[in-house]
């Protein structure tokens, strides 16, 4: 299966809002930091909690811990995949319980991942409450799953796909959308 | 009266008589009447042979029938049916039988079932000592008056030197020969494969070379010292090719043999066909070198013989960790295949030298009938296709062992037709009623 | 490549890729280990049978744990307590535990390839727990797990394995595991419990343990069986301590920075002095932590996935 890049949907700049305007949120409903913990989802998750973090440091001057959660083992689809997807790093700097836990991902789409995401992060603690912000909202879910922060909603086809890219990782910052070649 | 037979337009090879070329066989009254070019003979039946190796009736000697006392691997009409099948007119048959065929009344019994079965003529070989135990000689006089051939006691060497010694020279009077399995059991102990790169990969104790070689030179000194006759049998290395090599340039009266699987496969099977127990028996597949010193002692004739140490087991003895495994893989069914396809046709060795080891020899060496398409000898006939393309199926045999490491191999050669005193016995691999 | 639904029978047997991927698995498990609720919900529905002819409490009850510790149900069959003592053969024990529905079978046995005769008897996979004086690859790749805790890489680094090879099962993985990734090893133990041809396997061999310290940047010691001093092997206790044990004097030869390991469990005086084994330089206690890491890597890679 092909996939075409059919557009661009934000740029760095675009993000780099969206990434302040979350970081505000964020600070507004919990009333402040105090507890507050961002876990950014592996892979595309992390960096984004990371410059969360740093716009926070530089608005509040607060260090908000960073973690990295890996959902692999909590996934529900290991058993109908051909091939073990490969376990990345869990990384908690802090003990999750009585944490605001602010789950960080790139996308939020059937609601599959913030559920795993959900379940490890209750075998390791119990937090006050789990939060969830995402960079991109593109609806389908198939769980009873909300985003409390959302960068921007994208109304999607199920044929179409998602691209966030982070410089960290992709070179670039900006997120595009796809849609899967029909092979004639 | 049965009818006569006529084999005809088959290549005739006898090695006895020097004969190797195309000639029809006139069979008469069990006994070979004619071996000439275009015999013409009326009311003969007809064997149309031609494009087929004719050779004098093989000779298997030293196989396992098991019978008495291991009668779920394989007895004696089983053992015969897979030997006449096999292309096999004769075997010899070994002592280690529960009871021990170490007395005249059992051996008498041996005979006495074969002849009925008349499959095959089924030669036993009595044990050295009662009960194979090693301490007494066995009455060797009324075994061989009863029908033994020849004297081991096979799974096991000769015990001492000293009871090897008694026992080659109270042969002389018998002119029998004494076949030793050639093993020291002390170096031997707890070995499950030869000792060697592949059994340091495979985590077994190993079964040195040095095991065989030791009680081979010990036999060779102790055979000079009493000139009683000796036969060393499936000799399995390089060492014990030299030693008997070395034994015959003096003039001692040694022979020996090997097995098929020695001159086929090595050591490294056992890693790659993932411990299967069927890569397991004593001796142990050895390694290229000691492959390529058998197959030069086969052309050269250093090695006498091609003997299968048949050796059936049930597959309860063999579907077992390794350790626990039975010795031993079946050989009357897959030899003539074996040997015609990777040793014939390859060009190692030639129909002739075939003839002798596996016809020729054992019959002179045990001194029984055949070995020869004289005119006048015993109408024991192997007839060999050296074209039929067949594959290895163990549940095709008709042996009750079926374990072989061949299984699946492709061959070119198989028997075509065994004849066993001027009657056909077994035709394209199928008994004949 | 994939280990999924594969055996684990041998490193020899198996590709440096594969073994990669066990360790970087291994390294993201780990941390499951350090957390108050030691328990991921990844093999739920699973059954992990254990089955050990040969009495074991290390290996048997890593491999329980990494099973527990991934939601798998474990059950565990020891030869006293099984039909295996009623001369029920290891074929059929093995098949109805199959048909009862277990999905990998985890096998001890004292019989050297006697988890490739149980790979063929069954359909599930099959994890060599040590077999015979052959392999116990798990073994292996914890101890390369745990070198590499403490060494950057494997490749270049000099290993000096000691005592009893001819018998080790441990010692025929680690040879394998570490010269497939680019170890310098080298061996040393008293000539009779040396394996022949050893050296055709890409290792140095030594008589004296000296001479295969020096310069050693890891320094594994192997249990010595007591019973086999019976067997003629060695004379005593006594003398292969002097020869051949692992002291301080011996350890001086290897590098500065040097790191001592032993398979367990030890015979303290005997292969390995107490002050050693217990000192900052011994990372015996982390190769087991790395044991129950490497267990649940190996699980989690065989059993997760599609069937």
């Amino acid at each position: 299966m092909e996939l075409i890049e059919k557009a661009q949907i934000m740029d760095r700049e675009a993000m780099r809002r969206a990434l302040i305007r979350i970081a505000h949120e964020i600070v507004e409903r919990n009333k402040g930091l105090e507890d507050v913990i961002l876990v950014g989802i592996h892979r595309r998750g992390y960096p984004l909690a990371q410059r969360l973090a740093q716009i926070l440091k530089e608005s509040e001057s607060v260090d908000v811990p960073v973690g990295e959660l890996d959902i692999t083992l909590y996934r529900d689809d290991l058993s109908l995949r051909f091939t073990q997807p490969q376990v990345g790093p869990t990384r908690m700097p802090v003990d999750v319980a009585r944490k605001r836990v602010v789950l960080v991902d790139d996308v939020l789409y059937t609601g599959r991942t913030i559920r795993a995401a959900l379940d490890a992060i209750i075998d390791m603690g119990r937090p006050q409450n789990i939060q969830v912000a995402v960079m991109i909202d593109r609806g389908h879910r198939e769980l009873p799953i909300r985003a409390d922060y959302v960068g921007k909603n994208v109304p999607t086809s199920s044929k179409e796909v998602i691209h966030v890219k982070v410089t960290e990782i992709d070179g670039l910052d900006e997120v595009v959308i796809a849609e899967e070649k029909d092979n004639e | 009266m049965a009818r006569d037979l006529l084999i005809k337009g088959g290549r005739v090879v006898d090695p006895a008589s020097g004969l190797d070329g195309v000639a029809d066989i006139l069979v008469s009254e069990g006994k070979i009447a004619r071996v000439d070019k275009d015999i013409a003979s009326e009311g003969a039946e007809i064997l149309d042979v031609s494009g087929m190796i004719v050779m004098p009736g093989l000779i298997d000697m030293h196989v396992h029938l098991r019978e008495p006392g291991f009668k779920e691997k394989e007895d004696i009409e089983s053992g015969s049916a897979a030997a006449a099948v096999g292309g096999f007119t004769a075997v010899a048959c070994m002592p280690n039988t529960e009871p021990a065929l170490d007395n005249d009344a059992v051996i008498a019994e041996v005979v006495k079932k074969a002849a009925e079965i008349g499959l095959c003529r089924v030669y036993p070989i009595g044990a050295v000592t009662k009960g194979r135990r090693g301490q007494e000689l066995a009455e060797l006089g009324e075994m061989k008056a009863a029908g033994a051939v020849a004297f081991s006691d096979d799974g096991s060497p000769v015990s001492t030197s000293e009871i090897l010694r008694c026992a080659l020279e109270y042969l002389k009077a018998f002119d029998c020969v004494l076949m030793d399995h050639p093993e020291d059991l002390s170096l031997s102990e707890g070995g499950q494969i030869n000792r060697g790169l592949v059994s340091t990969i495979a985590g077994f104790k190993g079964i040195p070379r040095e095991a065989e070689e030791i009680i081979v030179a010990r036999d060779i000194l102790v055979a000079g010292m009493t000139g009683g006759r000796l036969h060393l049998t499936h000799i399995s290395t390089k060492g014990s090719v030299e030693l008997i090599r070395r034994a015959k340039e003096k003039g001692l009266p040694v022979t020996c043999d090997c097995t098929p699987h020695h001159l086929l496969l090595t050591d490294k099977l056992v890693l790659e066909s993932g411990y299967d127990t069927n890569t397991k028996m004593n001796p142990p597949l050895r390694t290229d070198e000691d492959l390529e010193a058998l197959w030069q002692g086969l052309s050269d004739g250093t090695i006498d013989a091609i003997a299968t140490d048949h050796a059936p087991h049930h597959v309860d003895d063999k579907w077992v960790e390794y350790d626990y495994a039975a010795n031993g893989i079946t050989g009357l069914e897959t030899a003539v295949g074996l040997i015609v396809d990777k040793l014939v046709r390859s060009g190692s060795i030639s129909w002739t030298r075939m003839a002798e080891a596996m016809s020729l020899n054992p019959a002179r060496i045990l001194g029984v009938p055949g070995g020869t398409l004289a005119e006048g000898a015993v109408a024991d006939i192997t007839v060999i296709d050296p074209e039929l393309e067949w594959s290895v199926n163990p549940r095709e045999f008709r042996s009750k062992g079926k374990n072989t490491p061949f299984e699946g191999w492709r061959l070119d050669g198989a028997p075509y037709a065994t004849i066993l005193g001027g009657k056909i016995v077994a035709k394209k691999r199928c008994l004949v009623s | 490549m994939t280990l999924r639904g594969q055996d684990l029978l041998s490193l020899q047997e198996m590709s440096t890729a594969d073994m990669e991927t066990v360790l970087s698995t291994a390294r993201s498990l780990k941390e499951i280990l350090s957390r108050p609720i030691k328990k991921v919900p990844t093999l739920r529905g699973k059954v992990v049978c254990t089955l050990f002819y040969e009495p074991s409490t290390r290996t048997r009850t890593s491999f329980e744990l990494a099973a527990k510790y991934m939601s798998a149900d474990t059950v565990s069959i020891a030869a006293s307590t099984s039909a295996a003592q009623k001369g029920e053969t290891l074929s059929d024990t093995a098949r109805n535990l199959e048909v009862m529905g277990v999905d990998v079978a985890i096998m001890r046995h004292s019989v050297s390839g006697s988890c490739h005769f149980l790979a063929r008897v069954l359909d599930i996979p099959v994890i060599n727990a040590g077999d015979g004086m052959h392999e116990h690859p798990t073994q292996g790749l914890l101890d390369i797990f745990t070198i590499l805790e403490h060494k950057p890489r494997i490749r270049g680094l000099k290993v000096a394995i000691l005592g009893d090879i001819l018998h080790s099962r441990v010692a025929r993985s680690l040879i394998f595991g570490l010269t497939k990734m680019g170890a310098e090893v080298t061996v040393a133990g008293p000539g009779t419990l040396l394996p022949p041809y050893i050296e055709d396997l890409g290792v140095k061999v030594f008589r004296r343990v000296e001479e295969a310290i020096e310069g050693a940047d890891v320094v594994y010691a192997l249990r010595i069986q007591l019973e086999r001093q019976n067997k003629g092997l060695f004379p005593s206790k006594r003398e292969y301590r002097d020869f051949y044990g692992l002291n301080r004097r011996r350890l001086s030869l290897a590098q500065e920075d040097a790191i001592i390991m032993h398979p367990g469990p030890m015979n303290r005086g005997v292969e390995i002095t107490t002050d050693l084994a217990d000192s900052p330089r011994s990372i015996i206690l982390d190769q087991v932590t790395s044991g129950v890491a490497i267990r649940m890597a190996v699980l989690y890679l065989i059993l997760g996935g599609r069937e």
